[in-house]
């Protein structure tokens, strides 16, 4: 009993054997948005184009941005339920700067100012008084909006100036928009974040233990609050995106996209209760949910019918790794 | 006196008093009994439906797919009636409560038997749920002439000059607190919000009575779905669309923490009553109803705020400790 254990070798990450790879979320999604552009492209010959194609995008672009940042911040524990009433109170904004006689860089910068603004009051209020963010982010969501239609009521903003229209409207590359190469490089951006720096190490030590990640140094507070201040970034661009796509501003815009977001995270195959997941998971749902609406549009099926399939897709997706594990586990 | 004082309740309903009072200071017939009787009449399916989720936040989880169901059942109820306008209402009342709490039901067995957050199985739901009122509609929407007058009028009848909704309200209300104080099934509900390991140590079974309590809202949302589609004579898609974060929001201004455990009947109907006193407040003392939203969301952040310094527990205390280290 006087032996002293070796020291044990502690491996900077753990072997992943090929099967690891095959079985993972990412590949379960690759082959789920497969199969959707599949069964898209041979029920309607208008799928496969270029143009629809492209026609597409424009489904997840938007709400995609604000799912990096809430993938995030969902992955730390934290959740916002705020972000489409952040869209509604910085397209206000803007359009009341239109009225005003601002000119585009100032709208941009107001949208994204005020986005910040929203995402930095949510961060405030969970981590300097501690409250559950569920509860503070209902409780914006309300009143961001709520502002949002005490200033404009049943009336809209109209008459955004030309310049605008680019970021809503215009593309960059043949068929690549504005909107597509934006989503693009965020993606890129939020990857290299997460999975690649110090900052994201800490995101996920964060959302497995805070406890832990605290006594380890990490400044837990700070770095929920700089997460909610990035989902509000994030909804503030994507509100100058919708509003200069849409032209106008109503105070009911990018109503429910909060929960469609949320779906988004939760189909990429970030865990609700935090401490995993992946950008590249997070992509793919985007397209898949892109896919999904898209092919089922061009087959004439109502909106609201789509969003059965969202909804079964999300379940079923997160039901599957666990009727599969349960399986195996009893033969 | 002191003790009196910690109840949450008794605060909630002192500010409630002193909105009404304040209410009445610019329009004095507001606080008129006649007046609350008819505010307590238009908050009634409000009250039930955060009893309902109250239940469900008590086991720490969530029902997001509460006014969902409502559209579904709802929409269910006033096709039957207007193809078979003989069904008596009872019959209907009961039915609507079954078809509730069946939806309830995929709720309770997917995070009962999968083990999945509620908070994504409601998510789901919401929207599956509503998907399927289209569908089951074809988008139509079913009017007032379509509906039987016993339909529309079982719940305007006045018994003791009290109209059966609020009596319904009130039959709801005994019902829950009979439930929360006075059986195991209540105790149970308590004791997994606040300690669910240390309940399963005490033989309660978590996963089951989480699928009795999603059954138990989902049978909320069904009753006010036949309530709703009655009291505002349309059943449409759209029907009470967003209406789940009013409710959880009810809940939380009632002091119902979102972490389980804590929470009251009595703060889940005082929580209600003080969004319903704001709703029909605001137009008669010459507030724009679109000031309600922003109203009811600081209301939200400001219960928060104040039942969090109730709550504080040990664990962040000592984080604090080491923070301040």
């Amino acid at each position: 009993m006087t032996d002293i254990p070796a020291p044990r070798h502690i491996p900077d990450r753990l072997d992943k054997p090929l099967s690891s790879a095959i079985f993972s979320w990412e590949a379960l999604l690759v082959v789920v948005a497969v199969a959707i552009f599949a069964i898209n492209s041979f029920a309607s010959p208008y799928f496969l184009d270029p143009y629809s194609l492209s026609d597409l995008t424009f489904n997840f672009t938007e709400k995609g941005l604000i799912a990096f940042a809430m993938a995030l911040l969902i992955i730390s524990g934290e959740i916002d339920l705020s972000v489409a009433a952040t869209i509604a109170l910085a397209s206000t904004m803007m359009g009341m700067a239109v009225q005003a006689g601002a000119d585009t860089p100032v709208l941009v910068l107001i949208g994204i100012v005020v986005g910040l603004g929203c995402g930095a009051f949510n961060g405030l209020l969970v981590t300097r008084l501690g409250l559950p963010s569920i509860v503070v982010t209902i409780g914006t969501m309300s009143l961001f909006r709520g502002i949002a239609f005490i200033i404009l009521g049943d009336q809209a903003y109209k008459g955004y100036p030309e310049s605008f229209a680019f970021f809503g409207q215009g593309y960059v590359w043949w068929v690549v928009s504005f909107e597509l190469a934006l989503f693009l490089i965020a993606a890129l951006v939020y990857w290299f974040l997460l999975h690649r720096t110090s900052f994201g190490r800490r995101v996920f030590a964060i959302g497995n233990n805070p406890v832990a990640a605290q006594f380890s140094g990490v400044r837990v507070g700070r770095i929920k609050f700089i997460l909610f201040c990035l989902t509000g970034l994030m909804s503030g661009i994507a509100s100058v995106l919708i509003t200069s796509r849409l032209g106008s501003t109503r105070p009911s815009i990018a109503q429910g996209y909060e929960l469609e977001v949320i779906t988004m995270v939760v189909l990429g195959g970030v865990s609700i209760l935090g401490g995993a997941g992946s950008i590249v998971g997070v992509v793919l749902a985007a397209f898949i949910m892109g896919l999904v609406t898209f092919g089922l549009g061009l087959l004439n099926v109502p909106g609201i019918v789509m969003s059965i399939f969202i909804g079964v897709l999300l379940i079923i997706v997160i039901a599957l790794p666990i009727v599969w594990r349960r399986l195996r586990g009893n033969s | 006196m002191k003790a009196f004082l910690k109840y949450r309740e008794i605060w909630l309903a002192a500010a409630i008093i002193v909105l009404i009072g304040l209410i009445s200071t610019r329009f004095p017939a507001f606080a008129d009994p006649g007046n609350l009787r008819q505010v307590f009449n238009d908050t009634s399916i409000l009250m039930i439906l955060a009893l309902g989720q109250m239940v469900v936040i008590l086991t720490r989880s969530i029902d997001l797919s509460m006014a969902s169901n409502l559209c579904f059942t709802g929409m269910v109820v006033a096709m039957l009636n207007a193809a078979y306008p003989a069904i008596p209402i009872p019959l209907l009342i009961v039915i609507a409560l079954v078809v509730g709490m069946l939806l309830g039901a995929i709720n309770g067995l997917l995070v009962w038997r999968l083990n999945i957050p509620s908070i994504v199985v409601t998510l789901g739901t919401l929207t599956i749920y509503r998907g399927a009122t289209f569908v089951l509609s074809g988008g139509a929407w079913v009017n007032a002439d379509k509906m039987s007058p016993d339909f529309i009028g079982f719940q305007r009848a006045a018994l003791l000059g009290i109209p059966v909704l609020s009596w319904i309200a009130i039959l709801v209300i005994a019902l829950f607190f009979v439930l929360m104080t006075r059986t195991a099934l209540g105790r149970s509900i308590y004791a997994i919000g606040v300690n669910p390991t240390a309940s399963v140590y005490t033989g309660i079974d978590v996963g089951r009575t989480k699928f009795i309590v999603f059954c138990i809202s989902g049978m909320i949302g069904g009753l006010a779905g036949y309530l709703w589609i009655s009291r505002y004579v349309i059943a449409s898609v759209e029907v009470a669309n967003g209406y789940e974060l009013n409710i959880i929001a009810a809940c939380v201004i009632g002091g119902i923490s979102i972490a389980g455990g804590i929470g009251s009947v009595g703060g889940a109907v005082l929580g209600a009553l003080f969004l319903g006193i704001i709703s029909n407040a605001l137009p008669v003392i010459n507030i724009s109803p679109f000031w309600q939203m922003a109203i009811s969301g600081s209301a939200i952040i400001l219960a928060v705020v104040l039942n969090a310094r109730g709550e504080r527990q040990q664990g962040r205390i000592i984080l604090r400790k080491a923070e301040a280290a």
